[in-house]
């Protein structure tokens, strides 16, 4: 099989990957990596990190050293996306589904505006291995991480068991909540592919389907299961 | 979303300067702590704040880490699927793995934190709408005293009639949690039910005692010996994600394990989602102590676990159905 598999679970602490912008000090690299961002730098290292325009845009809020790193209005972040570094604009206020949809080159469309609210689903996608809201998750806070969208499974062209198990099985009506299951149903059978209906309903609460095509939907994650159970892992 | 720029901090104490020093007519724009920021982005969203800094505590090490021990102890970036998933954890302090595990959707409790989930800020759906200027935003009336009050408190209300929408916070205060608090002065400790506000107690605009410049960074949770047991049930209106109509949180010691009939040795049970805090119910606690466990003395426990509820006019349900959930709770821990 060359399905790509999800990005690891990693113990559901957040990973902390050098992504190769703190080697950029003084390079025209312009970032700002998860380490950078979250780990608060401090004043002398966060010039390092951040370069060009990222480092135009740290200001201090206090004196000195002691400064706390801090981002207003536009900046560059670097994140791994369906496998592929990507380095991106955004702003403190940009959601992750507002980068995916609006900010990217080429946007990604599969994740879904819906709700907007943590609410429908629709925007569901996995970052480092968990399913997440893109629409409540700021786009600031997957720098230096890995998102996966609807868009990464398929590896060259060839579905996942899951995609094939939602059209053999009917999964979708309208189609529009279809993205964010297909997302759900993957983080729940990468964890184990032995759900069952129960694990695989509960993995599924955070989804709606206006339509109502749960019984298909269910059907579907049996059926993925099942293949990928037998599947040398 | 308006604007906002977003600090990262290093430690708690360099968070806490960024926050204001008091809360004020400014409090809508003010610095605000932000770490799985599932509640918080909705805010935004919905304009009911516009802060214009965020200050994100997720760089900050060590408030991520969960201990079992003598006692279990918590930081307050502890994520939600985290405790879901905790096997020693679930094993002591099975009420608070069951009340994580209840908790919203599996998206949202991959993000969410411990520490935002006690701070989280009503659901009523008049302090939810912008539109509305209810008690809780500064105005002078709470919409829900005569309006639909459906989802309201039944216990503790006035002049605000919010319920408190946290799961753990029943689980938590039922198993006698302290709360650690960071503040500009240093830190403080106290029992976790002291931690929440009544609505007449404080500032009906707060559900707790943290001031301007405080943030949670821990809870810590006694072991409970055997042959205590303990756990938590939620009601919803929607099975698959909601927060609780009522929910419980019920520990037990029963003399011999947890065997029908054996003499009740001492018992905890508080109720969530009837109240603006989680409501301890003493009188229900002292009675069941040397009862048999058995039916009748589960049906008078839940009597007397919902003696004194003044219900509002929508909600008269949550007396019975916290009555159910705590027979329900007890028969569960037979």
């Amino acid at each position: 099989m060359s399905e790509k598999k999800l990005p690891p679970a990693s113990d559901r602490e957040m990973p902390d990957r050098d992504i190769g912008l703190s080697k950029a000090i003084g390079s025209g690299a312009s970032g700002l990596s998860r380490r950078a961002f979250l780990k608060g730098a401090g004043g002398v290292a966060a010039g390092g990190v951040l370069a060009g325009e990222a480092a135009a845009r740290l200001s201090a809020a206090g004196e000195g050293s002691k400064a706390t790193p801090v981002v207003e209005g536009e900046t560059k972040i670097e994140f791994t996306l369906n496998g592929t570094v990507q380095q991106v604009q955004v702003e403190p206020r940009t959601t992750l589904l507002g980068l995916l949809r609006s900010h990217l080159p080429e946007p990604l469309t599969g994740a879904k505006e819906v709700c907007d609210r943590g609410t429908c689903g629709a925007c569901t996608v996995i970052l480092d291995g968990e399913v997440i809201y893109a629409c409540a998750t700021l786009a600031l806070t997957v720098a230096g991480r890995e998102v996966l969208t609807v868009e990464g499974l398929a590896g060259e062209g060839k579905l996942t068991a899951v995609q094939r198990a939602m059209v053999a099985e009917d999964g979708s009506m309208c189609g529009f909540c279809t993205p964010g299951f297909v997302m759900s149903l993957s983080a729940c059978l990468e964890r184990n592919p032995g759900a069952d209906e129960n694990e695989v309903r509960r993995a599924c609460t955070g989804n709606l389907c206006r339509c109502g095509t749960y019984d298909h939907i269910f059907r579907a994650a049996e059926v993925a299961g099942t293949e990928l159970s037998l599947e040398p892992r | 979303m308006k604007s906002f720029k977003i600090y990262s901090p290093a430690s708690i104490d360099e968070a806490l300067k960024l926050l204001p020093h008091s809360r004020g007519p400014a409090a809508f724009n003010a610095a605000r702590l932000v770490a799985g920021g599932q509640d918080l982005l909705g805010e935004m969203k919905d304009h009911l704040v516009e802060p214009e800094a965020l200050v994100n505590l997720t760089g900050i090490p060590g408030l991520d880490t969960i201990h079992c021990g003598s006692s279990l102890t918590l930081g307050a970036l502890v994520r939600l699927v985290s405790l879901e998933r905790h096997g020693e954890l679930r094993a002591g302090w099975t009420a608070i793995a069951e009340a994580a595990e209840s908790v919203a959707s599996p998206q949202i409790r991959s993000q969410a934190t411990l520490g935002g989930n006690l701070c989280q800020r009503p659901r009523c759906w008049y302090y939810r709408n912008e539109h509305a200027p209810c008690i809780k935003k500064g105005g002078h009336e709470c919409f829900a005293e005569a309006g639909q009050n459906k989802y309201n408190a039944i216990f503790g209300g006035g002049p605000s009639y919010i319920v408190h929408p946290s799961d753990l916070a029943p689980a938590l205060v039922c198993l006698d949690a302290t709360v650690t608090i960071a503040g500009g002065r240093g830190r403080r400790d106290m029992l976790l039910e002291d931690f929440f506000t009544l609505p007449n107690e404080g500032s009906v605009e707060r559900e707790n005692v943290l001031k301007a410049d405080e943030a949670v960074v821990g809870v810590s949770v006694p072991r409970l010996p055997s042959p205590w047991r303990s756990c938590y049930l939620k009601f919803r209106e929607r099975g698959s994600f909601d927060f609780a109509l009522a929910s419980v949180a019920v520990a037990l010691a029963v003399e011999g394990g947890a065997v029908e009939g054996g003499e009740i040795k001492a018992a905890k049970i508080v109720l969530g989602g009837v109240a603006p805090i989680p409501w301890r119910c003493t009188k229900a606690e002292n009675y069941l102590v040397g009862k048999p466990h058995e039916p009748a003395t589960w049906r008078r426990a839940a009597e007397l676990a919902v003696e004194g509820a003044e219900p509002l006019e929508h909600n008269g349900y949550k007396v019975r159905l916290a009555n159910g959930l705590c027979q329900k709770a007890l028969r569960h821990l037979a």
